[in-house]
């Protein structure tokens, strides 16, 4: 066991673990932040994606010590500073870019990382960046459409 | 109203904040415990010797349970106790759990299971079709047949002929959650489960079995599950079973969940089929008569499968009138994961078999294949005469010549058939016949990538086949605040149920959604509830719920009525308000003034399927309260030197009758199609000659990613109210538009039979090697 130290959502935090321990169980466990969910353990799935040191990273392919000393932002840190739903979160909400919500803190968190790097992506791009993050439910659809009116753009309306 | 608003999933806010929990979520006392199973290496043949010693002596294990260290009934099967949580000695598949270890930690309990030693004395396995035909390994004593007509003559008859055969893999269900399941133990031996389940009073039903109590003792809660699939139908039992028994012998709380690959080696999975057929017909491609053969994979034990291999036979017709026909049906018993519920249950197996003919005839004949199917499409539903309103000779409401008896092969008349008129209207907003003629004028000037186009239709039957099961219950209450607390026996996998059922107990007492809490699924509060299965959710629960909420709406009614001096039947309830002559009420203060008039505030509500009569065994009757339908056209692109393909455009029509949340609607369709084309196309699974699955990880089978999806995607809703008396007339959504997926298969189809004159025979799934051989066969 070694402690470990990590700023998460902004706050510092450090507990104990074992150097095996991947930053995943680190998360869900010892900080009890279950918002990270673990859907294939073998880093194909994308619902564990959370941001490290400003990067979308799998959090089941990194060990917790590997991310000693950085900011990491999980799902539970994507709300506004007063509680209410961040753009992102919002958009996925109104065009129903969920149906199980397993792998949606995944999604949001990608989300996330792909548009700050490119605020204004072509659903090509939107696809692209999205191939490491699977959906059962939802056929992705939506999921686009979310992420293309989280970012200004237009969309067809959501359904009627 | 708030029934038919496209309102959001009931928890999105929480899905996008991360704060919706799951069972592995759920916070757990320090002491919990965490089991692993550990499996058996073979797939057939019995334990001679067991070394559990290092599994015991594992860092961090507890207890280490074999099939003698259980107190009462060692099974986990849904159906005739085929199923033991661990091996009694037999061994059926690879994967097979044969013991089972309690550690303080997951990673620990896994670590050990891996360490048992075993000695098998080994048996060949039976794993294919073939194999089991041989060996006549079967459920049930021989096949099941029905017939319709005079099959043989039938076909002989006809000016033409034609046999085939086709055949399709399973599916993996690939819920993202992985199968899950807590149990607390309680004071007296009581036990309470929390369970990722699609069927909580069935792992109620088993764990009391397994705990030797009666099932008031055991209490089961569902909040939501991170997908289900069918795959949480019966598949949770033995996580459900197992931590109920080792918390009932340690006294501490037990979490088990499987990890990915546990989940794909040890779940079952969509039955695979092979269908073959010998079909009689016309010029026009019209069907005298069909004789299939399904043959279904069934895995090691019965689990679902008498069911779902019906529901293949109650579906070969898909939407077409067959006037004379044969079904018969092998239900084979194989040493492989026991195949289960999934999205269809079935229905998907039968439907490939039917559309293949269509398209098998089309070839035949040098027509377009949705000719064939219109030629065969069952007679359009008729108006119902009114008394006095027909003329009396060749008038509209005169009764039309038969050209077809509009029966289904198990003589059920089918009264709303309405995929005529959607297939005119799909046809042309998808400009269906243009695009066919472009794609032809495409594929005369491109040698190395063709293209393909196929409409195809789905008429998929509502209801269990069970007809027992078509029962639903509810439990409603309303506070003095007015705020009320809704339940019912549906569970939440997703589909949006919580949500539609929220928007009817709203609807029933004129207030918003948010004015409804809804709650987890609680054995506690509604017994003996069906699993959310069959696609029947929101019909039996919605009825349910607005049965309950009627009971307590009649009685403030009735004490409003009373106190305003009014009749209550002029009490009205709308828009957050109870309207009694010239008073108007908040219904906060309807829901007090009923309260401190000493009026019961909580009712249950009960509903059952009218109409229902079905014998599974001579394949006649009325197994199903009404037809969902829909259609859909895709248009695919190969490259016929790698078979390597993509889905260019798809557009659907689907019917979900008058929709209680179209939004909702629209994702099951999207979702649905998506599935379902995952399902004939990239999802493999692949066992090798020991009886192993290679393809137990998503590294190596293919579910559909972002990119994977349509370049277009136009989803449209049939918006017409449903002729069965259902609840506000919509229709169920979950399993039919899976499919829809059909019409990627067949547009896959179309273009491998562009590159040449044979018949390219394409195999389902139809991955880039299955494309190729097609584009092979084809050329000749
Ligand atoms: S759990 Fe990390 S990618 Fe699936
Ligand atoms: S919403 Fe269920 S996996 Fe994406």
């Amino acid at each position: 066991m070694t402690q470990v130290s990590m700023t998460v959502n902004g706050k510092p935090v450090s507990a104990d673990a074992e150097g095996r321990t991947l930053l995943v169980d680190f998360l869900r466990n010892q900080l009890r932040l279950t918002g990270t969910h673990v859907g294939c353990d073998t880093s194909q799935c994308g619902a564990c994606v959370v941001h490290v040191n400003g990067q979308a990273v799998k959090a089941c392919t990194m060990f917790a010590a590997e991310a000693e000393g950085a900011e990491v932002r999980t799902i539970e840190g994507m709300a506004n500073d007063d509680g209410s739903l961040g753009v992102i979160q919002q958009a996925f909400q109104d065009h129903h870019g969920l149906q199980c919500g397993f792998c949606t803190p995944g999604m949001v968190m990608s989300a996330a990382a792909l548009l700050r790097d490119n605020p204004k992506p072509s659903e090509a791009e939107i696809r692209e960046y999205l191939e490491g993050n699977i959906c059962r439910c939802t056929g992705y659809h939506n999921i686009i459409k979310s992420i293309l009116a989280a970012s200004g753009q237009e969309v067809a309306i959501a359904a009627e | 109203m708030s029934v038919g608003k496209p309102l959001p999933h009931d928890a999105a806010a929480l899905h996008v904040t991360g704060a919706a929990r799951y069972v592995d979520d759920i916070p757990t006392p320090a002491d919990t415990l965490h089991l692993a199973f550990g499996l058996s290496s073979v797939a057939r043949g019995s334990i001679r010797e067991m070394d559990l010693a290092k599994v015991r002596s594992h860092p961090g294990v507890v207890a280490v349970l074999t099939a003698k260290d259980l107190p009462h009934a060692n099974d986990v099967s849904p159906s005739v106790h085929d199923e033991p949580l661990l091996s009694d000695g037999a061994i059926h598949y690879k994967g097979q759990p044969i013991f089972c270890v309690a550690a303080t930690s997951h990673l620990a309990a896994r670590h050990a299971a891996r360490r048992g030693q075993i000695d098998y004395d080994q048996i060949a396995p039976i794993l294919t079709i073939d194999q089991a035909l041989d060996a006549d390994s079967r459920f049930e004593k021989g096949p099941l047949i029905w017939t319709k007509g005079d099959v043989e003559p039938a076909i002989s008859a006809a000016p033409h002929q034609l046999s085939g055969s086709i055949e399709m893999g399973g599916q993996e269900h690939f819920y993202l959650e992985g199968q899950a399941a807590l149990a607390l133990p309680q004071e007296g031996g009581d036990m309470v489960v929390h369970a990722s389940t699609q069927h909580p009073t069935e792992i109620q039903h088993k764990v009391a079995e397994a705990l030797g109590v009666p099932m008031h003792a055991v209490r089961v809660e569902t909040r939501r599950m991170g997908g289900g699939f069918g795959g949480k139908e019966s598949q949770g039992n033995a996580l459900a079973v197992a931590t109920a028994i080792v918390a009932a012998q340690t006294g501490r709380p037990c979490k088990m969940r499987y990890d990915r690959d546990d989940d794909m080696i040890i779940t079952g999975k969509r039955h695979d089929f092979r269908i073959s057929y010998t079909v009689g017909f016309d010029d026009t491609g019209r069907i005298t008569g069909v004789d299939f053969t399904q043959y279904a994979r069934c895995g090691w034990a019965q689990d679902l499968s008498l069911p779902v291999a019906d529901r293949a036979m109650l579906h070969a017709d898909n939407a077409y009138d067959l006037p004379t026909c044969r079904i018969t049906s092998h239900r084979l018993k194989t040493n492989t994961q026991s195949a289960t519920a999934f999205r269809g249950f079935g229905g998907p197996q039968g439907m490939l078999g039917i559309e293949r003919v269509m398209d098998d005839i089309a070839r035949k004949l040098g027509k377009d294949p949705l000719d064939v199917r219109r030629v065969n499409y069952y007679a359009a539903m008729e108006t119902k005469a009114e008394p006095g309103r027909g003329k009396r000779f060749g008038g509209t409401y005169s009764p039309k010549p038969a050209q077809t008896s509009n029966l289904t092969p198990y003589g059920m008349a089918v009264e709303d058939f309405i995929l005529h008129e959607m297939t005119d209207a799909l046809a042309s907003s998808a400009d269906y016949s243009a695009r066919k003629a472009a794609i032809a004028q495409w594929n005369a000037e491109n040698p190395v990538l063709k293209r393909g186009i196929a409409l195809t239709p789905v008429k998929f039957g509502i209801s269990f086949t069970l007809s027992h099961l078509n029962q639903a219950g509810a439990l409603v209450h309303v506070y003095q605040d007015g705020s009320i607390h809704l339940n019912h026996g549906g569970t939440e996998m997703g589909q949006g149920l919580f949500q539609k059922v929220a928007q009817v107990a709203a609807a029933r007492f004129g207030v918003s959604p948010e004015t409804v809490k809804i709650t987890a699924t609680d054995t506690g509060k509604v017994p003996n509830t069906s699993a959310t299965a069959a696609s029947s959710g929101s019909d039996l629960n919605g009825m349910a719920v607005a049965n309950a909420c009627d009971t307590i709406r009649d009685r403030i009614a009735s004490c409003v009525a009373e106190v305003q001096d009014v009749a209550a039947q002029d009490v009205l309830f709308d828009n957050g308000e109870v309207i009694a002559g010239n008073a108007r009420l908040s219904f906060a203060d309807a829901a007090m003034l009923a309260y401190t008039h000493r009026v019961s505030l909580s009712a249950t509500g009960f509903y059952k399927t009218p109409d229902l009569a079905w014998d599974r065994i001579k394949g006649t009757g009325r197994p199903f309260f009404y037809f969902a339908q829909g259609a859909a056209v895709t248009e695919v692109v190969i490259d016929t030197l790698t078979g390597e393909n993509r889905i260019l455009r798809t557009d659907i029509l689907h019917d979900a009758g008058a929709s209680l949340n179209p939004a909702l609607d629209i994702g099951q369709i999207e979702g649905g199609y998506v599935q379902g084309a995952g399902w004939l196309t990239t999802e493999e699974l692949v066992w090798d000659d020991e009886g192993t699955l290679r393809t137990h990880a998503p590294s190596t089978y293919k579910i559909p990613a972002c990119s994977d999806r349509p370049d277009v995607f136009n989803v449209s809703l049939w918006d017409a109210p449903n002729p069965a008396q259902t609840i506000y007339r919509s229709k169920a959504v979950g399993e039919p538009p899976f499919m829809l997926g059909m019409s990627a298969f067949f547009a896959l189809a179309d273009a491998a039979s562009a590159c040449g004159p044979h018949d390219p025979a394409l195999m389902a799934p139809a991955t880039a090697e299955a494309v190729l051989a097609a584009v092979t066969r084809a050329k000749g």
